[in-house]
Order: structure tokens, then C-alpha cells, then sequence
């Protein structure tokens, strides 16, 4: 039974290229790989992770690839506190 | 859907249809030769008046941004300057533009001309600030936008920088095509060009090109009218050469004659831009030399038949630095100044200190552009990646930096020296090129005024210094 409803933001994924298909020009690490798209809308219809879907992105494109991510989010961040950034700058930086 | 075969080389094929219905120029129309062609009449043909693209850009939040002087970091360089020496740095606050960036002044001629010529939407290829600039101001127009973004490598890892400006971009209401790691990017351009009838809001047309020289045109005046002269030298960031080309464009309709341009980039040498390994091991994903130098050297590689960048034309100097020095002056800029803004928009600044240094206490050294901060578009964000990534990141001389493996923060102000990169090579390189296209012993006399002109050289500096 297909588990996410119609509607839902999701995320697909292309592979828009595969290694025999990709441009002449590349160094050797990157001709190994597929060319991989990945890209976030509304499904059309009822599916389960992993199908071939439908989706309508938000400006109104349909766009069809493999249902990978559902309620595809951000989470970047500022990272962990990079100490050697503290002392610049500052009154520690004098003490040296 | 069409039927038209979409394989990678029968839409490369395909590239002069798509560009022209996607544009609405016709280059065809300024060539005079393989290797010339007719620049200014192509500039002059856009039809903008300065005054225009000044009135286009105040509709849609853009330009009029302030100009700063960096009082405490002045003082700090005049310490360690030779006596007399310690130019007056000032810095134009371009995140103050809507959507964070100079790249509003490229998108927002861009976005006017597409709703003009009645397309219903805007397509960009960039994982920079000009993917989301483009986003915005498509938003202003009423138009759809997509953003083409390289993000990924094959580990479907990302650069917090770049994963931001997706994130900005779809804030924007853009579709954002996120793609792995590759040149194909124009592969991918086209295709979505050829499929949605869009406008190519390419960063190298002379639309967005003409955006720029607003900039320059307001340094003119907010210098002049405070300090009743001319900038002695402007520092600006470099990559693909439009913020380079646009600024000192607007400088001489300004009037500025003798001041200095100087291009400055993020030393990234040795590290490959199409490589899967390399990727994200280059904490600076643009203003940096994988784009600086082979854009000065060559600018028509890119996705418009002829490139209106076109920086050797008008540079006088190119500064390198690295990474570490540029991440330094990010953190110092917030500390002395109380500016926090994000780091790829102080490579320039980084460059200032070191001219600063060697200008005259009553000269001017002005840094052109900021960029807006956040999570991900951040130094901490990009140093704290890269040590994930394993690279070294520690204090030390700057000297150390090895790209992709090292990134040495200063110690101390007085290492910030930079590294004046030999112009005349880059030149030298540049005619090698133009005759790959067309062999040395065919160019005509049209032909060696235009390339004289595209490196800011004379015709009989060109003749001695033919490629062999």
C-alpha cells in the first residue's frame, strides 16, 4: 500500500547521465559517477519511498524521478565553534 | 515533451537555436572575425541608459547601498605600515541590496529585460549568490524561475555554502535542480532552456554586465562627494570577471580615469573544479583562481556565445590570497568594525589591506562589495566543514596554505600580504588562446586592435608579443 499521500513535499531523484553517457572531458573520479539531479515538489499521487513518481514543483513544472526524501528539510548550520576564529581580533589576540 | 534527442551531445548541438530564443540577441550580428567582435556596440545595444538600469534596480530593492569607511581597521593597517603609508580603506556595503549580494544589480537588468520581451520565466545556472539574486528579483517581476545548482558530490555531500543558497533560492519561490558534481551543469541548462521557453539570465550577457556598472558609477559619486576626489584604487573580487568588468565600467562613465582596478581571488591552485574528490575539499566556491584565471585568460567559455566579462580589458592589477588570510579577515571585520558579513565578499577586502599598505596615508582604496551571512554561508560554517573534511586549519604564516589540505589563519595583521600575481603572463596566455581559434599569422589589423583592447595593451604591444 502505497504510504505517502498525494500532496505531500517530497524530494526525487534523476540520474540525468550515466557514466557512459556524461561529457568526454572529465577527470577519472567524476567519469566513474553517474550524473545525479535531485529536486523537491508536491507528489501527484498516493506512493511509497523508492517508486518512480510525479511531482509538481512549485512553480508548476512536472517532473518525473525516484521518490527519495519525504518533507525535504535544511539543516545546515554554523558549525562547530572553530576555536582559532576566537582569538582574532580580540584582547586574546594581544596577549600573544 | 518533445521528441528531440536530449543526449548529452545532440543538446550541446543544439546550443546557438537555444541560446538565441532564449536570449533574444543575436550574436551573430557583432562578430567581425573568430576572434573579434564588436564589444561596445553590443554593450551600447542593450539600450539601457545608466540612468535606466540605476531606475530598473531602485524599482526591485537594488543599489544606493551605503559606503563605509573601515575607520578601525585603517588604523590597524597605518600601524603597520611604513611612515606616511596606510591608504584610507572604505567598504560598499552591497549586502545591504535585496537578496544580500551585488549579484541583485546582474539579476535585476536581467529580470526587467525577460518580463520586457515577455517571457513567463528566468532560468540561471550558478551555485552563487547569483542563483538566488536571480531568485529574487523574479519574484519582483511576476516571473517563474529555476536555478540550476551544482550541490553534491557523489556522496550526495554538500558545502554549507552552497546548501544555503539552495535553501535562499527556494525562499525565493525558485525550482532549484540540485546536481552533483560536473560541467555537464550546461547540459542541464540547455535542456531546461529548450523545454520551458525561458529567459537564460546567464551571468555573462551584456544585460547583466550593464547591472554592474551601477556599482561603479555610485563608488564614483559617494567617493566624490565626500572627499571631493576619485578613488586611487578599487578592489574587486574575480571570478567570472562580471563584477570586475561592470565595476570598471561604471568608474569611467563616472569619469574615473586614474583609478587603479584591482582584481583580486582566492588562490586555489592545484585543485581540480570538475573533480568528484576535489569538491568540497575547496573551502571558497567562487572568487577564487579555478574560475579567475581561466576567465581572464579566456572569457568566452561560457554559456553565451560571446561573453561581455571581460576583465584583462580593464585590470591594472591581480592580487592572490589565500583562503586562511581571507577567513582572518572575515572574523576582523567583525570584531574591529562590528560588520559580520560573509566571507567570499572579503576576498577583495583581504587584497585592500595589503594595498593599503602600500598607498599613501591620503589615498583611497575602496573594497566594491559585502555579502550577507548565516548558517552555512558563514567562516565558522566553512572552516568547521572543511575540518570535517580533513583539512588542517590552524594559526601560522599564511605562506603555509596548501589548498585542499592546509588552511593557515594569520596570526597577526602584518602577515596579511597577499600576492601580486604577474598580469602580463595571464596576457601572454590570453592571445595564446585567441590563436587556438584563429592561428597568430591570420589575425588582420581589426583583429589586433580588438585583442589589444581586450587586455588593455596597445596594438604594437600585441605584434611584439605574438604566440608562437
Amino acid at each position: 500500500m502505497p504510504d505517502i499521500k498525494k500532496g505531500t513535499w517530497v524530494e526525487i531523484e534523476q540520474v540525468v547521465l550515466t557514466p557512459a553517457e556524461r561529457a568526454s572531458t572529465l577527470p577519472e573520479d567524476t567519469k566513474k559517477v553517474p550524473y545525479l539531479m535531485r529536486v523537491s515538489g508536491f507528489l501527484t499521487a498516493d506512493a511509497s519511498l523508492g517508486e518512480d513518481v510525479e511531482i509538481r514543483t512549485i512553480i508548476g513544472r512536472s517532473l518525473l524521478g525516484k521518490l527519495v526524501t519525504i518533507n525535504p528539510s535544511y539543516s545546515h548550520s554554523f558549525g562547530k565553534t572553530v576555536p582559532e576564529l576566537l582569538t582574532i581580533g580580540t584582547e586574546a589576540e594581544n596577549d600573544k | 515533451m518533445t521528441n528531440k534527442d536530449m543526449s548529452y551531445s545532440a543538446v550541446t548541438a543544439r546550443k546557438n537555436e537555444i541560446m538565441k530564443s532564449s536570449l533574444g540577441i543575436d550574436y551573430d550580428d557583432f562578430v567581425q572575425s573568430p576572434v573579434a567582435f564588436d564589444y561596445e556596440r553590443m554593450m551600447r545595444e542593450t539600450g539601457y541608459s545608466m540612468d535606466d538600469i540605476i531606475r530598473i534596480q531602485a524599482e526591485t530593492k537594488v543599489g544606493n547601498t551605503p559606503l563605509f569607511e573601515l575607520r578601525n581597521l585603517t588604523e590597524a593597517v597605518r600601524k603597520i605600515s611604513p611612515p606616511g603609508k596606510g591608504a584610507l580603506i572604505l567598504v560598499k556595503d552591497e549586502a545591504a541590496n535585496a537578496s544580500g549580494s551585488f549579484k541583485a544589480r546582474r539579476a535585476a537588468v536581467s529580470a526587467y529585460e525577460a518580463k520586457k520581451k515577455g517571457f513567463k520565466g528566468m532560468i540561471a545556472a550558478t551555485s552563487g549568490n547569483y542563483g538566488v539574486a536571480v531568485a529574487s528579483q523574479a519574484v519582483q517581476r511576476g516571473l517563474k524561475c529555476i536555478i540550476v545548482q551544482e550541490v553534491f558530490d557523489s556522496r550526495w555531500v554538500g558545502q554549507p555554502e552552497i546548501i544555503e543558497k539552495s535553501r535562499a533560492c527556494e525562499a525565493y519561490g525558485a525550482e532549484v535542480l540540485k546536481l552533483t558534481v560536473g560541467p555537464e551543469l550546461f547540459y542541464m541548462l540547455l535542456r531546461t532552456l529548450e523545454e520551458t521557453g525561458f529567459f537564460n539570465a546567464s551571468l555573462y550577457t551584456p544585460f547583466g554586465i550593464r547591472g554592474v556598472e551601477s556599482l561603479g558609477f555610485e563608488v564614483a559619486q559617494q567617493v566624490r562627494a565626500r572627499y571631493g576626489k576619485d578613488p586611487d584604487a578599487v578592489a574587486i573580487t574575480h571570478a567570472g570577471g562580471g563584477n570586475l568588468t561592470g565595476t570598471a565600467r561604471g568608474l569611467l562613465a563616472a569619469g574615473c580615469k586614474d583609478t587603479r582596478i584591482i582584481a583580486c581571488s582566492v588562490d586555489l591552485s592545484g585543485l581540480h573544479m570538475a573533480s568528484d574528490h576535489d569538491f568540497n575539499r575547496k573551502s571558497f566556491t567562487t572568487g577564487h583562481t579555478g574560475f579567475g584565471v581561466p576567465f581572464a585568460t579566456w572569457p568566452d567559455r561560457v554559456d553565451v556565445p560571446r561573453n561581455a566579462a571581460r576583465s584583462l580589458r580593464y585590470m591594472d592589477a591581480y592580487q592572490l590570497v589565500t583562503q586562511g588570510e581571507v577567513f582572518y579577515m572575515t572574523e576582523l571585520l567583525t570584531k574591529l568594525e562590528g560588520l559580520e558579513r560573509g566571507p567570499a565578499g572579503n576576498t577583495s577586502l583581504t587584497a585592500a589591506v595589503t594595498l593599503a599598505r602600500q598607498m599613501d596615508k591620503d589615498q583611497i582604496v575602496v573594497v566594491q562589495e559585502t555579502e550577507y551571512t548565516g548558517a552555512g554561508k558563514h567562516h565558522n560554517s566553512q572552516l568547521s566543514f572543511a575540518r570535517e573534511n580533513g583539512i588542517e586549519v590552524r594559526r601560522g604564516d599564511p605562506k603555509d596554505n596548501i589548498p585542499g589540505k592546509t588552511i593557515v589563519l594569520p596570526k597577526r595583521l602584518d602577515q596579511v600580504r597577499g600576492m601580486e600575481q604577474d598580469i602580463d603572463k595571464l596576457r601572454h596566455s590570453y592571445l595564446t588562446n585567441a590563436a587556438r581559434v584563429l592561428p597568430a599569422a591570420d589575425w588582420s589589423e581589426g583583429d589586433i586592435a580588438f585583442l589589444a583592447a581586450d587586455i588593455k595593451k596597445t596594438p604594437d604591444w600585441v605584434k611584439q608579443n605574438l604566440p608562437a
